[in-house]
């Protein structure tokens, strides 16, 4: 059963444990990147303001999340907040983690949106919150999906550190056939061939939206 | 840029195009609407701007003419509170522009958010346009009347909709400024400013950017609002002919300075500054 040969009905009894995995992982993915978007561009804004008094403390904190591995921030908080769901816990320091890239990612947005727009605005008597939501980030937006995209998938291979607080995504679920029957290739073959799956299409996507936005 | 064109201007101005010499600036009387009070603007060590005093009363056209570099950009960006003064005092309509008055009858410089009031009166278009690219052309007009004035969108839309047709640009409502030519993207700049109905326009370069088949058309509607309208305008322009029809108050400057202000008429055909009449031979 073991090494060298691959063992079909291993694939065949292991598959749908795997696609339900695959669901928390997909559900950790958007939850996270969606926690990952939208504060990565509050810490985007935040970046921006006129005083050092927030700029200096979200810069710090930044650079603390970036120093530090995600495997180990997902265990620290996973021991910190021992009481809740764990999947909440993934999902949220997941999305905390890429909110750090994603900023960034904002940020070259919003440096691209002409001077002249802010300007504009400013001429035409525009609050700051209107100016940002009407003007800046809209073109700022559009400017960086591709990018967005990106880090979209490379968060969903990022996934499987889950397994490690025991969120029973894709590879907890691999790893627990794997050991239970001893057919590790089966199991992680497979997960791998799904991750492939979902991640070529959509990675193709991003680059043809890349292209349709004249990137 | 040869002769010819001067020799025009001289002819239609001595030929008395317009207003008699020296009468129009007191036709419109009463507290300036814009006075520039020892104004210094500096970026580091550079100084644009010298302790600048001048006036302009309500209803005025003012250009401002001179060399690149010379400080008229400047101005009205600081009036447009895009820059801070390094020095002195804007007044607006005998308020001050970007100080506040403390209780004791001080001034300190004025917030970020007490700039966005007194800026309400004051409209400018640019030499760039700066459309909102996300936006289509209505929308570009109504998103300020809508959101800093309150005006219901249903006015809004319908006074937009005037504008346009005033700027000749009636049946492009829907079009995205990526659409339009230079000339029609400025149009739409200027249907954009007055819709916040300003009390003073400022016009920086605003055909400089347009292709030279655009500019006419540009500036007869510029000739038209500032015939039509009691708006305050002040310009930035190289346009001399232009600046020659519209203004009332025509101030030369060079190295931050005025070096010479008067009638149009005056400083086309008769400046006295030696610097005003260099740079007239080199423009015209």
């Amino acid at each position: 059963m073991s090494g060298a040969k691959f063992d079909w009905s291993a694939a065949g009894e292991v598959l749908p444990m795997l696609l339900r995995g695959f669901e928390i992982t997909l559900l950790a993915t958007v939850l996270g990147f969606l926690v990952g978007a939208v504060l990565g561009l509050l810490i985007a804004i935040a970046r921006r303001a006129p005083t050092r008094f927030v700029t200096a403390p979200v810069r710090g904190l930044m650079e603390f999340i970036r120093s530090t591995p995600l495997l180990v921030q997902l265990v620290g908080a996973a021991t910190v907040f021992s009481s809740v769901d764990p999947l909440v816990i993934g999902i949220i320091v997941l999305g905390i983690h890429y909110a750090t890239y994603t900023s960034e990612v904002y940020r070259a947005g919003i440096d691209g949106v002409p001077k002249g727009q802010w300007e504009a605005s400013r001429a035409l008597s525009l609050s700051p919150v209107r100016t940002w939501r009407a003007v800046v980030l809209p073109q700022a937006v559009r400017n960086v999906l591709p990018a967005l995209g990106n880090y979209a998938i490379s968060m969903f291979k990022e996934t499987p550190f889950l397994a490690v607080i025991t969120v029973q995504e894709m590879v907890f679920e691999a790893r627990k056939y794997g050991a239970d029957h001893f057919a590790y290739t089966e199991a992680f073959t497979l997960a791998g061939l799904i991750f492939l799956v979902a991640s070529y299409p959509t990675s193709l996507l991003m680059r043809k939206l890349e292209k349709r936005l004249g990137h | 840029m040869a002769t010819d064109p001067l020799h025009k201007t001289t002819a239609e101005s001595t030929a008395g195009a317009g207003r008699p010499a020296g009468t129009v600036p007191h036709q419109k009387s009463g507290t300036p609407i814009v006075h520039f009070d020892q104004v210094e603007k500096r970026y580091g060590d550079h100084l644009v701007l010298d302790k600048l005093d001048f006036e302009v009363k309500r209803g005025e056209h003012v250009t401002l003419i001179g060399p690149s570099g010379s400080g008229k950009t400047t101005i009205l960006r600081l009036l447009m509170t895009l820059e801070r003064l390094s020095g002195g005092v804007i007044w607006v309509d005998g308020e001050p522009l970007s100080h506040t008055r403390k209780p004791d009858g001080s001034l300190r410089a004025a917030t970020e958010k007490e700039l966005r009031e007194s800026r309400r009166k004051i409209g400018m278009v640019f030499q760039q346009f700066n459309l909102f690219p996300n936006m289509n052309v209505l929308r570009n007009i109504t998103e300020a009347p809508i959101t800093v004035l309150g005006v219901e969108r249903a006015e809004a839309e319908s006074r937009a909709r005037e504008l346009l047709e005033l700027v000749g640009l009636g049946d492009k409502v829907n079009a995205h400024p990526t659409q339009l030519s230079g000339g029609q993207q400025q149009r739409v700049a200027i249907a954009r400013a007055l819709a916040m109905r300003p009390e003073i326009l400022l016009l920086d370069e605003v055909t400089s950017a347009l292709d030279p088949e655009l500019v006419a058309g540009v500036l007869d509607l510029l000739r038209q609002i500032a015939h039509d309208t009691d708006i305050t305008m002040l310009c930035v322009t190289h346009e001399m002919n232009f600046a020659r029809d519209v203004s009332d108050q025509v101030l030369m400057f060079d190295s931050g300075r005025i070096v010479e202000q008067g009638t149009p008429e005056k400083i086309f055909t008769d400046p006295e500054h030696k610097r005003t009449r260099e740079f007239l031979n080199a423009v015209l």
